[in-house]
């Protein structure tokens, strides 16, 4: 499946990209970032905390071991500052 | 029914008139609480602070706040308006206005407001300085400050 992954603030600096679509068969978040980590060095960094980041599918807040199911949009994220 | 307005806007907005215009007429509002959040420069060498955001997550999060602060309190009108881009110091960043018939719940909405969208709502803050910039980290106890509702 075609997954369109976002990244923001931090992460997205690190990884030197804020969006790209990724072609995976990943069932679950956490399989989707062990494929990222896997990429490349760059990816493995950004990655090497997940108590420091935070994750959306399709705009909504999830947690790691989420499904992956008819998912269209994944997010990463550190968690958030607003207000 | 809570008539919900949401606004995520690059701009800068008239609070004094935001305030004015909210929840004018209504005929069962006897109370408004406004609450709006400043750039704060606690060093003195602030130069500018970058908000960055999630179109579309933005909004979905803030409307569903908002629709969670309805269910619990009998309001009659919630405005969430959020700025992005680069602000600078005194500059205002965002505000909230709850109206309610009466004072306990207007007020108890907006801290709820508050206390989710500083952690529920996707938005990042980086401060320059003349050292440089760095991404605001969040702190424990704005998380820990969702337990209590």
């Amino acid at each position: 499946m075609k997954l369109d992954v976002l990244y923001f603030a931090w992460l997205r600096e690190r990884i030197g990209c804020a969006r790209e679509t990724v072609e995976t068969e990943a069932g679950t978040v956490m399989a989707l970032v062990e494929e990222l980590r896997a990429r490349e060095e760059r990816y493995a960094l950004a990655f090497s905390d997940l108590s420091a980041l935070r994750v959306a599918i399709d705009q909504d807040l999830r947690d790691f071991d989420a499904p992956l199911t008819d998912a269209r949009e994944v997010a990463f994220f550190p968690p958030m500052t607003g207000g | 029914m809570t008539r919900i307005t949401i606004r995520v806007e690059q701009a800068p907005f008239d609070f004094g008139a935001e305030c004015a215009r909210f929840a004018e007429g209504g005929a069962d509002t006897g109370a408004v609480v406004t609450f709006c959040g400043i750039v704060r420069d606690d060093t003195g060498t602030l130069e500018s602070m970058e908000i960055e955001h999630y179109p579309g997550m933005t909004e979905r999060a803030l409307t569903k706040i908002a629709e969670e602060a309805a269910r619990r309190w009998s309001l009659s009108e919630v405005l969430i308006l959020h700025r992005y881009g680069p602000l600078r110091p005194g500059e205002r960043i965002m505000m909230v206005a709850t109206a309610s018939a009466h004072r306990a719940e207007a007020f108890a909405s907006a801290d709820f407001l508050m206390d989710y969208l500083k952690s529920r709502a996707p938005f990042w803050k980086k401060e320059t300085t003349r050292a440089g910039s760095d991404w605001v980290a969040a702190k424990a106890s704005d998380e820990a400050a969702l337990a209590r509702w």
